[in-house]
């Protein structure tokens, strides 16, 4: 679905990326680890673009998005995206948070997009909060809100830039359990993450970055369990 | 007292000159909006401008045009730019109108700054989220950026239009009878300098006090729904 081939990115000079070569499939929901300032979420916001990588290519669907042609904003429906700090309109409701994109990108009319917006809430558990407006609601409510609008765009997979980093730890399970809904009906995920429970438990694939390379890939078992790298090694032992 | 209202009685009631002042009123509120929308226009326009040609470099000259005008708009003397306006650029246009142009081309200059800053002070991940769901970055502008900036900068807009209302004043040097004219005229007319100075001032300070007010009810409106 996605393949990634050598992919680089330096900012002003200092090296984020260093060649990364990984393909993912539909289905996989895949999990990337590693230290802070290994390169994960770049990794992660070059996939849809939000950075412009300085090298290799990302093909989506057949179409190489790195070419300078390649229609972008229609990739980036297709691609839904989860932030650490949420990014809800802080100007709209949450209905209007969830409605404004298919409405303005798909044309969809104004009642279909709310009774799909409204289907998805009550799935998250948020149906009676359609009305509030994002300061109304907790961290972990925030999240699930922005899940489903991503969600409400039917993306073909959806990209998690640390979801729970910026939650209170009594709300990141609620926000998880979305996230592991989500993997067992099927939805293409790929998750950068601290969170290495949900890696193990929901995870197909685990991706571990260091110093902008891929130091290491494979099942979570393989992972985990039988770490080959030093490097590996000595994560996990802090992080676990 | 009593004295002073028949004073007042006679200055404006019967010579019949407050129709004269309320007309004069009605030009200066004319090319304070007129100017206002005009400085709106523009100062946003120049902002989107600098702020897409930060990473669009076929947009640089642009903006470089954009700092030019606000250079040059801002280094001159609104009276000046006015009578340029009257006597060279636009000589057969009336005087209200030059005087709406003049004003909002003056106030865009400011206007773009503080349009700019606005934009500046929304949140990068707003934009960002806005890309991420496949809106264009002029969607993303219009639709989630620059309802946030305004919020943010409505404080300085009020300013603005304050500022802008006053310098208005000055628009009777190209033959516009507005209030601070038409005060001027009534003077010369009664001799009585006292009365229509008064009021005139009386009556930019009733609109300053009424278009605070105003600012402070959009403003509590709009950030009803997002105290952060």
């Amino acid at each position: 679905m996605i393949s990634v081939k050598n992919l680089q990115k330096n900012f002003e000079g200092l090296q984020v990326l260093r060649g990364i070569d990984v393909e993912i499939n539909k289905g996989d929901v895949m999990c990337v680890i590693g230290p802070s300032g290994s390169g994960k979420s770049t990794f992660l916001r070059c996939l849809n673009l939000l950075e412009k990588p300085t090298g290799g290519e990302i093909v989506f669907d057949g179409e190489n998005l790195t070419d300078k042609k390649a229609d972008l904003n229609r990739h980036r429906q297709k691609m839904g995206m989860v932030f650490q700090q949420f990014n809800l309109f802080p100007h709209m409701s949450i209905l209007e948070n969830l409605t404004c994109g298919p409405m303005m990108l798909k044309k969809i009319p104004r009642a279909d997009a709310e009774k799909k917006a409204l289907e998805l809430l009550a799935r998250v558990g948020l149906a009676d909060r359609a009305g509030s407006y994002p300061n109304q609601l907790s961290g972990g409510q925030k999240q699930r809100v922005a899940i489903v609008r991503a969600l409400c765009m039917e993306p073909e997979v959806m990209l998690f830039d640390e979801p729970t980093s910026a939650l209170d730890p009594e709300m990141v399970g609620e926000v998880l359990d979305v996230m592991k809904d989500l993997a067992a009906n099927g939805m293409t995920m790929v998750v950068v993450t601290h969170e290495m429970g949900f890696a193990r438990e929901v995870s197909n694939r685990v991706l571990f970055l260091d110093d902008g390379v891929i130091a290491e890939e494979g099942t979570p078992d393989a992972v985990f369990n039988h770490p080959q790298s030093e490097r590996l090694q000595s994560f996990l032992a802090k992080v676990l | 007292m009593e004295q002073w209202l028949n004073k007042l009685y006679e200055t404006f009631i019967e010579t019949g000159y407050y129709n004269m002042m309320i007309d004069g009123l009605k030009n200066t509120v004319i090319i304070t909006l007129g100017a206002l929308l005009i400085g709106v226009i523009i100062g946003t326009v120049i902002a989107v401008t600098k702020y897409f040609a930060e990473d669009v470099p076929a947009l640089r000259p642009f903006a470089w045009l954009c700092d030019l005008y606000i250079t040059v708009i801002r280094g001159i003397p609104v009276v000046v730019l006015l009578l340029i306006f009257f006597f060279v650029i636009l000589t057969s246009a009336e005087g209200v109108t030059v005087a709406i142009l003049t004003f909002g081309i003056n106030s865009g200059a400011y206007m773009a700054e503080l349009i700019r800053s606005g934009i500046n002070a929304v949140d990068n991940g707003q934009m960002e989220a806005g890309r991420s769901l496949g809106m264009s970055k002029m969607q993303a502008m219009r639709k989630i950026v620059l309802p946030q900036a305004i919020r943010y900068i409505l404080p300085a807009i009020g300013n603005e239009l304050i500022a802008l209302l006053k310098e208005t004043s000055v628009a009777g040097y190209v033959a516009v009878v507005d209030l601070t004219r038409a005060g001027n005229l009534v003077r010369n007319n009664t001799y009585d300098a006292v009365n229509p100075l008064l009021v005139v001032a009386l009556v930019y300070l009733a609109l300053v006090v009424l278009l605070t007010w105003l600012m402070r009810v959009l403003e509590r409106r709009l950030s009803r729904n997002d105290k952060r």
